[in-house]
């Protein structure tokens, strides 16, 4: 059995993993899809999406793993971390749910991400700037995949209203948190890493304003609820997954294809 | 990318060699086809060839690298090594003609040029996709099926005159 590594305490260290755990554990959930999907296009469109997630989450954290002074690679880091050193937003890792609650959900993360990678072009560190120019493209093709579906059940039958409408009130109190100031994000915008998590907001407003729009859904009101996954304190959720993924190269250490 | 004007016999044998490297997934394609090859250069003691990734998570991209590394090597042009480069990212406009025309010819509609508006919210009314002819008849009464295919760079289309299916490499 392979023990967990230890983390330096580093706020870029913090922040790059905030972005790299985002794409990791949302592409585990898309990839959960494989062979579940409704129709057979869907199950192709998802796990490309998750495949491109995971390739964004190698590059970060590849990145993430040069910044420890054990120069951790990738896998160490998406494999061998205890749970509170994980620090995706909750949002990401919610149980699938139903295709509804799936496509809303990409829907919200990949309007955040999109606007993220935009801002993270311009990101002091080259490589991160770097990783992000080539994701922003992908995260354009998720976005629209989302907004294109949530259209359609929006406005197809009662019973996809009636999801649609279900996995809003499911996953809404969990946006608050995507733009949640702190100390990882101040040291974040001081050092020019990215941009304040809060500046996201209204132009991550406004974009899920117009999707909503077209199929007639109000933005809910935003409630007091907040989810601290960016700090490590995840959902019931989180350790499940985290066997699933982890299993085996907690069991095999170094396992490779 | 051509083989820049410093260059050196070594690495003008190392960029004809890497014409005949082919993409795994799109086998008619070669790199330089793709657009992929930034660089060749003689280190001295290697051949170094400078790739920029297609897609943040193509499983191509590791294949790509061994074949590099064995094909110049096979050409006795080695040892050789691969560094990828990934800014600026790779975009389909990279794709030569001559790259364009193998793909209309293997039964792949080649990408358009990149929509300079894809930086402008998600259109939901005004969501006219492109037409792509189709690469078997020629028509352009095709139709998208969806925007993701077999791999991360294609779309599943299909013809509404001859009735075929097809895959269309989408821009990015």
């Amino acid at each position: 059995m392979q023990a967990s590594i230890q983390l330096p305490d580093d706020p870029k260290l913090r922040y790059l993993l905030r972005i790299g755990d985002t794409c990791l554990i949302l592409g585990q959930r898309l990839g959960e899809w494989c062979g579940h999907a409704p129709i057979i296009e869907e199950d192709i469109a998802l796990t490309n999406m998750a495949l491109d997630l995971i390739g964004q989450a190698r590059g970060v954290l590849t990145l993430a793993g040069d910044q420890c002074p054990q120069d951790y690679d990738e896998d160490q880091l998406a494999f061998l971390r205890d749970e509170r050193d994980y620090l995706n937003p909750t949002l990401a890792e919610l149980p699938r749910g139903d295709f509804a609650f799936t496509v809303l959900r990409n829907l919200m993360l990949s309007t955040w991400m999109k606007l993220l990678w935009d801002r993270l072009r311009d990101s002091s560190d080259t490589e991160l700037a770097a990783i992000a120019a080539k994701a922003l493209k992908e995260a354009r093709y998720h976005q629209q995949h989302a907004a294109d579906w949530l259209q359609r059940l929006g406005d197809g039958t009662e019973e996809s209203r009636r999801r649609v409408e279900a996995a809003l009130a499911q996953l809404w109190p969990y946006a608050a948190e995507l733009f949640e100031p702190d100390a990882v994000d101040a040291a974040a915008v001081s050092a020019r890493l990215g941009p304040p998590a809060e500046s996201l907001r209204e132009p991550w407003l406004a974009e899920m304003a117009a999707v909503f729009g077209e199929v007639r859904l109000a933005l809910p009101a935003d409630g007091r609820f907040r989810s601290t996954g960016r700090q490590g304190v995840h959902s019931e959720h989180m350790g499940y997954i985290l066997a699933e993924m982890q299993h085996l190269q907690r069991s095999y250490p170094g396992g490779v294809w | 990318m051509a083989p820049l004007a410093g260059s050196t016999h070594r690495t003008q044998r190392a960029w004809s060699v890497l014409d005949q490297v082919c993409d795994p997934e799109v086998p008619v394609l070669s790199l330089r086809d793709l657009g992929i090859v930034r660089d060749v250069v003689d280190q001295g003691d290697a051949i170094e060839v400078v790739l920029t990734p297609t897609y943040s998570g193509c499983p191509a991209t590791e294949v790509i690298e061994r074949s590099v590394i064995d094909a110049i090597e096979a050409a006795g042009l080695g040892p050789a090594r691969v560094r990828l480069q990934r800014a600026p990212a790779w975009t389909t406009d990279w794709i030569s003609a001559d790259g364009r025309r193998k793909l209309r010819e293997y039964g792949i509609a080649p990408p358009g040029l990149v929509d300079k508006r894809a930086g402008v919210p998600i259109r939901l009314v005004d969501r006219r996709v492109e037409p792509v002819a189709c690469p078997r008849c020629g028509s352009a009464h095709t139709e998208r099926l969806s925007a993701f295919g077999s791999t991360a760079c294609k779309a599943l289309w299909r013809c509404l005159a001859c009735r075929e299916p097809f895959e269309h490499f989408k821009p990015i």
